[in-house]
C-alpha cells in the first residue's frame, strides 16, 4: 500500500541519480522553452529587449565618455608647473645654489631659470608693451624659477604640496601654481561622475520595473495554465522556473543589445574624433568597452532580469490558487 | 483511504457549505457523492484535494491528518490524487500528449518513461490516435477522457471526479463510468460527485447523499432512506 503522505514521494518514485540528471535536463529544456516562448511573439519581445538595451546603453555610453575624458585630462595634469619668484637682490651664487638644492627634491623633475634680463626680453617679445619698460629706471621683473614636478606629484593636490614646500625656502618671495582651471575641470568631472552614477541607478531601476511588469503580464496571461499546473501537483518553484528564465533572457539579450548600441556609438564617433585629434596633432583614439566591461554589462543585465522576475514571480504566483 | 470526522466548511460571507460531515471511504472502494445543486459536493472534493481547508473537523488520507499539512507539502499530496473536473481544465494550446504528460513532467520523469506512460494512459481511455491533436478539435466526451488520462497517468491510489459526465449524453456517460470501474477494479479508490441519479441507479454502488451541507444518507441508493 502506498502512503499518500510519504514525506518525499518524488524520491520514492524516481531514483536519485536519475532525478539529479533530469533536474538539469529539465532546467535546460525550460531555458530553451522560455526562449521559444519569447520567439512566439517576436515583435513584443524584441520591443521590450530594445527598451532594456537602450536603458542599459545610456549609462554605458556615459561611462565611456567619462573614461575617455579622464584619459585626456590625465595627460593635462602633467602640465602643472610651479613658478617661483625669487627675492630681489640675490647674488648669482645664492641663486645657483638654490636651483641646485631644489633640483634634488624628490618631487621635482626639472628646473628652468629665467633671469631678470631674460624675463624682460621675454616680456618685450610677448607683450608688445616693450617700450614701456624703457621709461623705468630699473628692471621691475623678478627672476623666475620654473619647477616641473615629477608625474606622480603633478596632480593638483601634489603640486600644491610641492608649492607649499618650495615657499618655505628663504630665497622665494612668492610661489604660484596655475592649476585653478585644472581644479575646476576636476570638479566638473567629479560632478559628471556623480550624475552618471545617479542616472545609471535610475535607468537600472527602470530595467527592474520593465522586466517585472513584463513578467507580471506574462503570469496573468498564463493564469489558467498555472492553475492547472497547481492542480496536478506542481510546486511553486517548478512554476517559477520558466518565468525566471524569461527574465534572464530579457536581461541577457537586453545587455547584448546595449553592447551593440554602445559599440556602434563608439564606431560612429571614432571618425569624428580622429579628425579632431588630427587637427591637434594628437594620436588620441576613442576607447570602447573592454572585454571585462562587456562581461560586466551583460552579467549585470542578466542579474537584474533574474532578480526582477524572481521578485515578481514570488509575489504573483503565490496568489494564484486553483 | 478517506475519512471525514465532524468536518464543517464555512465560506467567508456565506452560510455553512458543509456541516459536521462524517464518512469513511475504504482503500479500493468506489462510491458516488450526490445531492442537489449547492449541497456541498464540490466543496467536499475540494477539501480532500486541499483546494479548500476545512473550518472545523478532521480529514484523514490514509490515516494521516491533512488538515494541518503545510502549504509547501500540498503539491506533493496532490500528486497522489487524480482529479477530474466537469470542465476538464485542459490546456487548450497544448496537444493531448502534452496535457496528459504534465503530471509526469512535474514529477521529473525522463522522456522515454513519459512517452511510455502517456501512451499507456491514452490507450486505456481509447485516445491513442488523438495524441497529437489539440483539445479544441476533440468532442466533449473525448476531452473528458483526456482529463481522465491526465488524472491516472501517474497511477494515483485515489481518483476524485466532480460531475465528470455533466455535459455528456447518457451513452457517453456510461462509457466514462465504465472507465472508472476499470480503474477501481485494479485497486484505485474512486469518489465521483454527480447529481445524475439515473446513472447512479444503473451502477449500484455505495452512494453518499448530501443535503444542505449535511450527510443525509450513506449506502446503496434506496437503502439509505429505509
Ligand atoms: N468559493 C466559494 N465562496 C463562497 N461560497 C461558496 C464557494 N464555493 C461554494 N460556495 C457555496 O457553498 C455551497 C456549496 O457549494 P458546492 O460545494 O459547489 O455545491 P455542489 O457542488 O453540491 O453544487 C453553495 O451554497 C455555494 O454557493
Ligand atoms: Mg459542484
Amino acid at each position: 500500500m502506498r502512503n499518500i503522505l510519504n514525506p518525499s514521494p518524488r524520491i520514492a518514485k524516481v531514483p536519485l541519480h536519475k532525478r539529479f540528471l533530469m533536474y538539469w535536463v529539465n532546467h535546460f529544456q525550460q531555458a530553451i522553452g522560455s526562449l521559444g516562448e519569447l520567439w512566439r511573439t517576436p515583435m513584443a519581445s524584441l520591443m521590450t529587449m530594445a527598451v532594456l538595451g537602450i536603458s542599459l546603453a545610456l549609462p554605458a555610453s556615459f561611462h565611456l565618455l567619462l573614461k575617455n575624458a579622464e584619459r585626456v585630462t590625465a595627460s593635462w595634469d602633467n602640465a602643472a608647473e610651479v613658478s617661483l619668484f625669487l627675492q630681489p637682490g640675490l647674488s648669482d651664487k645664492t641663486t645657483q645654489n638654490f636651483i641646485q638644492r631644489i633640483s634634488l627634491y624628490d618631487e621635482v623633475d626639472a628646473v628652468t631659470y629665467i633671469s631678470k634680463e631674460q624675463a624682460v626680453a621675454e616680456f618685450r617679445e610677448m607683450s608688445g608693451f616693450g617700450n614701456a619698460l624703457d621709461y623705468l629706471d630699473s628692471n621691475p621683473l623678478p627672476a623666475v624659477v620654473q619647477v616641473t614636478p615629477k608625474p606622480q606629484h603633478a596632480s593638483p593636490a601634489g603640486a600644491k604640496l610641492l608649492l607649499a614646500k618650495l615657499q618655505q625656502e628663504k630665497e622665494v618671495e612668492q610661489g604660484k601654481l596655475d592649476i585653478e582651471w585644472l581644479e575646476r575641470l576636476h570638479s566638473i568631472i567629479n560632478l559628471a561622475v556623480d550624475s552618471v552614477v545617479a542616472i545609471a541607478f535610475l535607468l537600472l531601476a527602470s530595467v527592474l520595473l520593465i522586466v517585472g511588469n513584463t513578467i507580471r503580464l506574462n503570469i496573468l496571461n498564463r493564469r489558467s495554465e498555472i492553475e492547472v499546473m497547481k492542480l496536478v501537483g506542481a510546486t511553486d518553484s517548478f512554476i517559477h522556473r520558466p518565468f525566471l528564465y524569461t527574465g534572464l533572457w530579457y536581461g541577457l539579450i537586453g545587455g547584448l543589445i546595449a553592447w551593440v548600441l554602445t559599440s556602434s556609438l563608439v564606431l560612429w564617433m571614432e571618425s569624428a574624433v580622429i579628425k579632431v585629434a588630427g587637427l591637434y596633432q594628437s594620436d588620441f583614439r576613442l576607447l570602447g568597452l573592454s572585454f571585462s566591461e562587456f562581461l560586466f554589462m551583460v552579467g549585470l543585465a542578466s542579474l537584474l532580469g533574474l532578480i526582477s522576475s524572481f521578485v515578481t514571480v514570488k509575489r504573483h504566483i503565490h496568489l494564484i490558487e486553483p | 483511504m478517506i475519512k471525514f470526522e465532524q468536518v464543517s466548511k464555512v465560506y467567508s460571507g456565506s452560510h455553512q457549505a458543509l456541516q459536521k460531515v462524517d464518512f469513511h471511504l475504504k482503500q479500493g472502494e468506489m462510491a458516488f457523492l450526490t445531492g442537489h445543486s449547492g449541497a456541498g459536493k464540490s466543496t467536499l472534493l475540494k477539501l480532500i484535494s486541499l483546494l479548500e481547508r476545512p473550518s472545523d473537523g478532521k480529514i484523514f488520507l490514509n490515516g494521516n491528518d491533512i488538515s494541518r499539512v503545510s502549504r509547501r507539502h500540498v503539491p506533493y499530496l496532490r500528486r497522489h490524487i487524480g482529479i477530474i473536473f466537469q470542465d476538464h481544465r485542459l490546456l487548450m494550446d497544448k496537444t493531448v500528449f502534452e496535457n496528459v504528460a504534465l503530471p509526469l513532467v512535474i514529477e521529473g520523469y525522463g522522456r522515454n518513461e513519459i512517452e511510455r506512460r502517456v501512451m499507456a494512459a491514452l490507450d486505456k481511455v481509447g485516445l491513442s490516435d488523438k495524441a497529437f491533436c489539440i483539445p479544441v478539435h476533440l468532442s466533449g466526451g473525448e476531452q473528458q477522457r483526456v482529463g481522465i488520462a491526465r488524472a491516472v497517468v501517474n497511477k494515483p491510489p485515489l481518483l476524485l471526479a466532480d460531475e465528470p459526465t455533466g455535459n455528456l449524453d447518457p451513452k457517453l456517460s456510461t462509457e466514462i463510468l465504465k472507465l472508472f470501474e476499470a480503474f477501481n477494479s485494479v485497486g484505485v479508490s474512486v469518489l465521483i460527485a454527480t447529481h445524475d441519479l439515473g446513472l447512479i441507479a444503473k451502477m449500484r454502488y455505495r452512494t453518499l447523499t448530501l443535503k444542505n451541507g449535511k450527510m443525509s444518507s450513506d449506502g446503496l441508493l434506496g437503502e439509505g432512506h429505509a
